[in-house]
C-alpha cells in the first residue's frame, strides 16, 4: 500500500497528495497525520490537493475528519489547491466540507494559518478565541 | 424503393445515352429555381458530378441509396447539401436540385414507348425521392452543426472574466443565463481564480434581465464551489425588481455578500483585504 | 441512426478490494477521455463511478463493473454498469435520500452519484443483488 508523505516546514505540516489514493491509503494518512501533529507540536496543517483529479465522499470525509482531529490537537488545517472541476463536482454531489478552511494555493494557505495563529496570540489573555470556522476565510 | 438490376442498368443507359441533353435541361431547371444565385459553371459542375455518380451507381447493378454501390452518390449528395447550407440556400432550394431530375426524365421518357416505360419512371422517381430526402437530411445536419458552432462562439464571446484589482476578478454577466451558459461562466470564473490566484470574485448581474430559481441556483453553486476552493464571491448589480423576485421566489442567498453596484462590491472587497493587510502589519510589528 | 452500445470493447473490472475501486476510477477516466467528455463531465462521472464502486464493495460484498462507450448518433458517452450479488436494497427511496446511510458513510453515494450523471437506473432485489447503470453524455 502506498503512503502519502508528510513534510514539516517550520511550524507547518505539509501534505501533498500526489496519487490516486485507495481508501486504505486515505485512512492511513489520517492516522499518520494525527501522530505527526502530536510528535512535532505543529500548529498548522496544509493539505495540498492540486494533483487530485477527483474528491469523492470518502476523501471528503477524510478531509473533514483530519480537520476535526487537528483542531482537537490545537492545529489549524487548510485544504489548498482544489481544482475547479473538483469543486463543481463536490457541489453537485452535495458535499460541503463543513468546518474545513480552504485556500487557493499553498502560499495563501500559509498566510491563513499565520493569521489564525497571530489572532490566537493576540487574544491569548482576552476572551475565548473565536473558534467558529467555515469553508471560507 | 430499390431499383432492380435491370432498372438500374436502364437508368444508367438513359443517363449515358442522353448525357448532354440531361445535363443541359437539369442545369436549366435548377438555375431557374435558384434565380441566378449560383454561377452557371458551378451549377453545371454539380449537375455533372451528380449525373456521373448516378451512372456509376446504376451500372453497378441494384441501386438502393443505402447500398454499398451508392457510396459515391451519397458522398456527392452530402457534399452538395453541405455547400448549399453554408452558402445560405434554403432546404427546399437544395432538394429541388435533385427533384429537377424527375422533370428531365419525364421529358426524355415521354418520347419512348417501351413495355417498361411507366414502371421504370415510377422506380426512378422513387430513387430520386430517396435522394431528395437524403439531401434534405444532410442539409439539416449541416445547419445544426453550424448553429451549434455559432452558439459555442457566442458562449465564448459573452463570458469575459476580468481582473479588477490585485486579487480581485469580476464577471459582468450580460443577457439571459441558461444552463449551458451558466456552466461555462462558472467554470471560466473558477479557472481564472486559480490562474490569477485571486481570493475574491465579483459576479455582477446588472446586465441580467431576469433571475429565476434556476439562474439563482447556478449563481449559488458557483459561490459554494469558489468557497470550496478558498475564494469568496460577492454578487453585485441586483436591480430592485430582481431583488423582489429573489424574495418572492424564496431564494436564500444565505451569508453571501450582495452589493447594489460593482463599485460597492469592489469597495467591500478592498476593505476586506485592507483589514487583512492591517492585521499582517500588526503581526510583523 | 440507432442508439446502442458500442460492443467493440466494453471493459470489465472486478471489484474485490480498495485497489479495485482505484482501478475503476482510472478505467472510467480513460474511457471518458476517449469519448471527449469535458473536464468537468469527466470529473463528475469518475466521482460517481468512485461512489458506486465503493458501494458495490462495501454493501454488495464486491462485484463487477463494465465500462462501455455509447453513441446515440448525435452524441457519444460512457455507460457504466455496476453489478453485485449482495443483499440488495430493502427501501430504494430511502437509499436514494441524501444523508441516509447504513454503512457509516456520509450517505451521499447513491443520491450524489445520481446527480452527477445524465441517466441513472437501478435494479435491486432483496437477497439477489443490485445492478446500477449510469450514463454520461458529451455536451
Amino acid at each position: 500500500m502506498e503512503r502519502v508523505p508528510i513534510l514539516k516546514i517550520g511550524d507547518i505540516l505539509l501534505v501533498s497528495i500526489q496519487v490516486d489514493m485507495s481508501d486504505q491509503t486515505a485512512v492511513q494518512l489520517q492516522d499518520d497525520l494525527a501522530e505527526r501533529i502530536v510528535a512535532t507540536g505543529c500548529h498548522g496543517v496544509i493539505i495540498d490537493i492540486t494533483a487530485l483529479d477527483i474528491v469523492d465522499s470518502f476523501v471528503g470525509r477524510m478531509l473533514s475528519t483530519i480537520a476535526s482531529i487537528s483542531k482537537v490537537l490545537d492545529a489549524e488545517t487548510v485544504v489548498v489547491g482544489m481544482r475547479p472541476a473538483v469543486a463543481i463536482t463536490l457541489v453537485e454531489l452535495g458535499l460541503s466540507l463543513n468546518g474545513i478552511r480552504t485556500a487557493l494555493n499553498v502560499e495563501r494557505g500559509m498566510e491563513l494559518i499565520a493569521a489564525a495563529h497571530a489572532d490566537e496570540r493576540e487574544l491569548a489573555f482576552e476572551d475565548e478565541p473565536d473558534t467558529e470556522t467555515t469553508a471560507s476565510s | 424503393m430499390a431499383l432492380s438490376t435491370e432498372e438500374g442498368n436502364r437508368l444508367a443507359g438513359l443517363l449515358t445515352g442522353h448525357a448532354e441533353r440531361v445535363m443541359q435541361r437539369w442545369t436549366e431547371i435548377v438555375a431557374a429555381s435558384l434565380r441566378g444565385r449560383l454561377s452557371q459553371g458551378e451549377l453545371r459542375r454539380q449537375v455533372q458530378e451528380l449525373h456521373s455518380s448516378m451512372i456509376t451507381a446504376g451500372e453497378q447493378g441494384a441501386v438502393d441509396l443505402d447500398s454499398e454501390q451508392a457510396t459515391e452518390l451519397r458522398a456527392v449528395l452530402s457534399e452538395l447539401s453541405r455547400g448549399r447550407a453554408r452558402q445560405g440556400f434554403s432546404a427546399s432550394e437544395t432538394a429541388v436540385s435533385v427533384f429537377a431530375l424527375k422533370e428531365v426524365l419525364l421529358e426524355l421518357m415521354e418520347d419512348e414507348d417501351g413495355p417498361h416505360t411507366l414502371r421504370d419512371y415510377v422506380a426512378f422517381s422513387g430513387l430520386i425521392d430517396q435522394m431528395g430526402l437524403f439531401t434534405f437530411e444532410s442539409f439539416v445536419r449541416t445547419r445544426e452543426s453550424l448553429i451549434a458552432d455559432q452558439a459555442e462562439q457566442l458562449l465564448e464571446l459573452s463570458t469575459p472574466v476580468v481582473k479588477l484589482w490585485e486579487g480581485v476578478v469580476a464577471v459582468p454577466l450580460v443577457g439571459t443565463l441558461d444552463s449551458a451558459r451558466a456552466q461555462v461562466v462558472m467554470e471560466r470564473l473558477l479557472q481564472t481564480l486559480v490562474d490569477t490566484g485571486s481570493p475574491y470574485a465579483i459576479i455582477d448581474i446588472t446586465g441580467v434581465p431576469a433571475v429565476d430559481t434556476q439562474v439563482a441556483q447556478h449563481i449559488l453553486k458557483t459561490v459554494v464551489a469558489a468557497r470550496l476552493m478558498g475564494a469568496d464571491c460577492i454578487i453585485s448589480g441586483i436591480r430592485p425588481q430582481i431583488a423582489q423576485t429573489i424574495v418572492a421566489l424564496g431564494i436564500e442567498f444565505g451569508d453571501i455578500a450582495t452589493k447594489a453596484s460593482l463599485a460597492d462590491a469592489l469597495r467591500h472587497v478592498l476593505r476586506l483585504t485592507g483589514v487583512e493587510t492591517g492585521r499582517r502589519q500588526r503581526r510583523e510589528a | 441512426m440507432t442508439a446502442g452500445v458500442d460492443l467493440g470493447q466494453p471493459q470489465a473490472q472486478a471489484i474485490r478490494s480498495d485497489e479495485d475501486v482505484v482501478r475503476v476510477r482510472q478505467l472510467v477516466r480513460t474511457v471518458s477521455v476517449a469519448v471527449k467528455l469535458s473536464l468537468v463531465d469527466q470529473t463528475k462521472v469518475v466521482t460517481a463511478a468512485s461512489e458506486l464502486a465503493r458501494n458495490t464493495l462495501v454493501y454488495g460484498g464486491g462485484g463487477m463493473v463494465e465500462v462501455a462507450t455509447v453513441d446515440n448518433g448525435r452524441r457519444r458517452g460512457v455507460r457504466i454498469v455496476f453489478a453485485d450479488s449482495g443483499p440488495g436494497i430493502v427501501d430504494l427511496d430511502l437509499a436514494l435520500t441524501d444523508g441516509y446511510t447504513t454503512g457509516g458513510g456520509l450517505g451521499l453515494g447513491l443520491s450524489g452519484a445520481r446527480r452527477l450523471v445524465d441517466e441513472f437506473d437501478i435494479q435491486t432485489a432483496v437477497g439477489e443483488g443490485t445492478r446500477i447503470t449510469v450514463t454520461k453524455w458529451s455536451r
